[in-house]
């Protein structure tokens, strides 16, 4: 077994009622690596990555982090989800606590941390992410952009293994979009694993040392980015490319 | 002395005679929603008309029948409306006017809030159509509150038939009343008759509302998805 | 009018204010207890509902359903006067906390699943993401935004239930009610007894029903 395996998803299948959202997908992360999900919507991609979390329980296959297998029926998910943080598509930060008491929750309720140690942490991530002087505004307060970057502080703040990300920008005008992308490449350069569902093209070509491109519930190529975006290997990914007039930049 | 328990129920006329009891509740409080809706839809629109006096006015107005407890509302009409108007009114007669007043407060204040839930644009581009103020409701507004309205109207006759109980303490002769008729009858044969007759009229009482909530759930949720 | 009003026997009024304040304690008393009750009562039930907890769920469902659909005077004739039949003897007030509590329970337990109901399922999501147990999840981020959603609701059922007080009178207990009808009886003062008895309420029940009213403005405001 491959030691620098951290995530592998061995043949998935996933079902809403009749409907098979995910048909024996498989991947497998590295530790460090960066991966985008790509694919037209309703592909599965937010299944996927639910999934891995333990939003959503499977019908058929298996998922391990570290080796160990997560999807069994005792699963532990409070431990688990601690080593995975996860950033939704909006509107996820809790709109009664201030931007550290969101930070702090997790932190003091879950791991039992002292307050002092991570006040200290938390406000060194929020540093970073530029938002040092919003420590005691409500969500409310913030514009899309600065909450995302306070959900993606909140999820770090627990020392995940592994970062999900959901549609992070999906909701966001687009002048807020940068800002929070440049954060997550921020992050890819401290060298944090991450799975990224997203639909932008440029920031997933910059970013991915591997794209994943699903149809239909099926993972349909798993491909360098330059080989994906210049050379699809798939007639359904070239499909999906020329959607977004992809090919035709080149 | 023997036992009778539930057979109290069964003995003689009883259940019949409770029925009645109950048939008079029922009577009052469906005539009582039926002319309450009505007055309601009436006072529900005057209430949303821009006038400050007519806002102040029907807002005391609300305000009172929403905190005053039937009861006492119950009390003031039938003990106190012959002293002040000097004419005496008997129990069912005093138990129309409050359930009527409450009613038409309650409903006025249900219409009003499915009024102001229409967007503003609707009145605005009816009135752009070159229709009258009073065309613009009947063609626009109430086809659009009343869907909206049904099933909290029938809500509101679960609550008056509930409230509707009050009315033994005015001396009307309903099912509690019978109730306690039955069991004074029956003291020496059935002392424990008191058991059995309340716990029916509970029932009774239950079997009345259920269907009645089931039916404005049902519909709330039928017209709440599209 | 004017001379109805001058009719008014003031001494009368001012020799019985006294019997009316107590009267005022008791009604507030008895309400605050069942309040408080109803409040654990319904926020338990909504739970079982919202957690889907087997069988005891569908015994909240029917006691919602009994209680919701039958009249506060025929429970507490049961309580009080059918009860004592099998053994089961409660006092007047005792009678006045179980028959308030049993009705206020299934109302608080309706605003409170609405108040949780209405918080996005991406709420629950993020919360559970981050490692929190569902009790916790419950705890911090659910319940604390239900509560400010089910705010209005739970002030119109606090009204409600001071109002049902008024029943508690055929239980023999000495309230507002009771001290008026008493008042009728004894002196035939009908008129006086009576508008102290409306005032009394008002006392009681306009200082709540105008925060009622600020908070559901604040709420949808905010």
């Amino acid at each position: 077994m491959d030691n620098n395996i951290l995530l592998k998803i061995d043949e998935i299948t996933k079902f809403f009622g009749e409907h098979k959202v995910l048909n024996k997908a498989s991947l497998t992360v590295e530790k460090g690596e960066i991966v985008v999900v790509l694919g037209p919507s309703g592909c599965g991609k937010s299944t996927l990555l639910r999934c891995i979390n333990g939003l959503e329980d499977i019908q058929g296959g298996s998922i391990s982090l570290d080796g160990n297998v997560i999807t069994q029926k005792d699963t532990r998910w409070t431990e688990i989800r601690q080593k995975i943080g996860m950033v939704f598509q909006s509107y996820d930060l809790f709109p009664h606590m201030t931007v550290l008491q969101n930070i702090l929750l997790a932190p003091l309720r879950v791991q039992h941390r002292k307050k002092q140690d991570i006040k200290e942490d938390a406000l060194k991530l929020l540093e970073r992410v530029g938002l040092l002087d919003k420590k005691a505004s409500y969500p409310s307060e913030l514009s899309g952009g600065q909450r995302q970057r306070v959900a993606i502080v909140r999820a770090l703040i627990m020392n995940p293994e592994i970062m999900l990300f959901d549609e992070v920008t999906a909701a966001l005008d687009p002048e807020m979009v940068h800002e929070v992308l440049d954060v997550m490449l921020d992050l890819a350069k401290a060298g944090m694993t991450m799975v990224i569902v997203t639909h932008e093209m440029q920031f997933a070509k910059a970013i991915a040392d591997k794209i994943v491109f699903m149809d239909n519930g099926e993972i349909v190529e798993i491909s360098k980015p330059d080989i994906f975006f210049n050379n699809p290997q798939t007639e359904r990914s070239q499909r999906f490319l020329n959607k977004f007039n992809y090919t035709e930049k080149r | 002395m023997d036992n009778m328990g539930l057979g109290i129920i069964f003995e003689g006329n009883n259940l019949l005679r409770l029925l009645g009891g109950l048939w008079i509740t029922i009577k009052i409080s469906f005539i009582s929603v039926f002319v309450s809706i009505f007055l309601g839809i009436i006072l529900g629109m005057i209430m949303t008309v821009n006038s400050r006096i007519i806002r102040v006015i029907t807002k005391i107005y609300l305000e009172f029948m929403r905190i005053t407890p039937q009861l006492v509302l119950l009390f003031v009409i039938y003990f106190g409306a012959t002293k002040v108007f000097g004419i005496d009114i008997d129990g069912q007669t005093s138990a129309f006017i409050v359930f009527i007043l409450w009613g038409t407060a309650e409903m006025g204040d249900l219409v009003r809030g499915a009024i102001l839930s229409i967007p503003k644009h609707q009145f605005e581009s009816g009135t752009a159509l070159a229709l009258k103020k009073h065309q613009v409701y009947l063609y626009i507004i109430i086809p659009q509150t009343i869907r909206r309205l049904i099933p909290q109207a029938i809500n509101l006759t679960t609550r008056m038939i509930k409230t509707t109980s009050l009315i033994v303490m005015i001396g009307v002769v309903e099912v509690l009343k019978v109730g306690q008729q039955i069991i004074e009858a029956n003291r020496y044969t059935a002392p424990d008759a008191a058991l059995w007759i309340y716990g029916v009229i509970f029932f009774l009482y239950f079997i009345v509302c259920y269907p009645i909530s089931k039916a404005a759930t049902i519909l709330e949720k039928k017209w709440a998805s599209n | 009018m004017v001379d109805y009003i001058k009719s008014f026997d003031i001494d009368f009024i001012k020799q019985h204010i006294p019997q009316y304040v107590d009267a005022a304690w008791l009604t507030l008393r008895i309400a605050f207890i069942g309040i408080a009750l109803s409040l654990i009562i319904g926020l338990f039930c909504s739970l079982i509902l919202h957690f889907k907890v087997p069988v005891i769920r569908h015994i909240v469902k029917g006691y919602i359903e009994l209680s919701r659909n039958t009249p506060l005077l025929v429970q507490l004739f049961f309580l009080y006067f059918g009860l004592p039949k099998i053994g089961i003897l409660l006092d007047s007030e005792h009678c006045a906390y179980i028959g308030l509590s049993f009705l206020g329970g299934s109302y608080m337990a309706e605003s409170f699943r609405s108040g949780i109901e209405a918080i996005g399922k991406i709420q629950t999501e993020s919360a559970l993401s981050l490692g929190l147990s569902r009790f916790q999840v419950m705890l911090y981020i659910v319940l604390p935004q239900a509560f400010s959603v089910s705010l209005p609701s739970l002030c119109a059922n606090v009204i409600f239930l001071i109002k049902e007080t008024s029943v508690f009178s055929v239980v023999a207990l000495a309230d507002l009610m009771y001290v008026a009808k008493d008042l009728i009886g004894l002196y035939y003062n009908t008129d006086e007894a009576l508008l102290m008895l409306v005032i009394a309420y008002i006392i009681i029940l306009l200082p709540i029903s105008i925060i009622a009213g600020i908070l559901e403005k604040r709420l949808r405001h905010g």
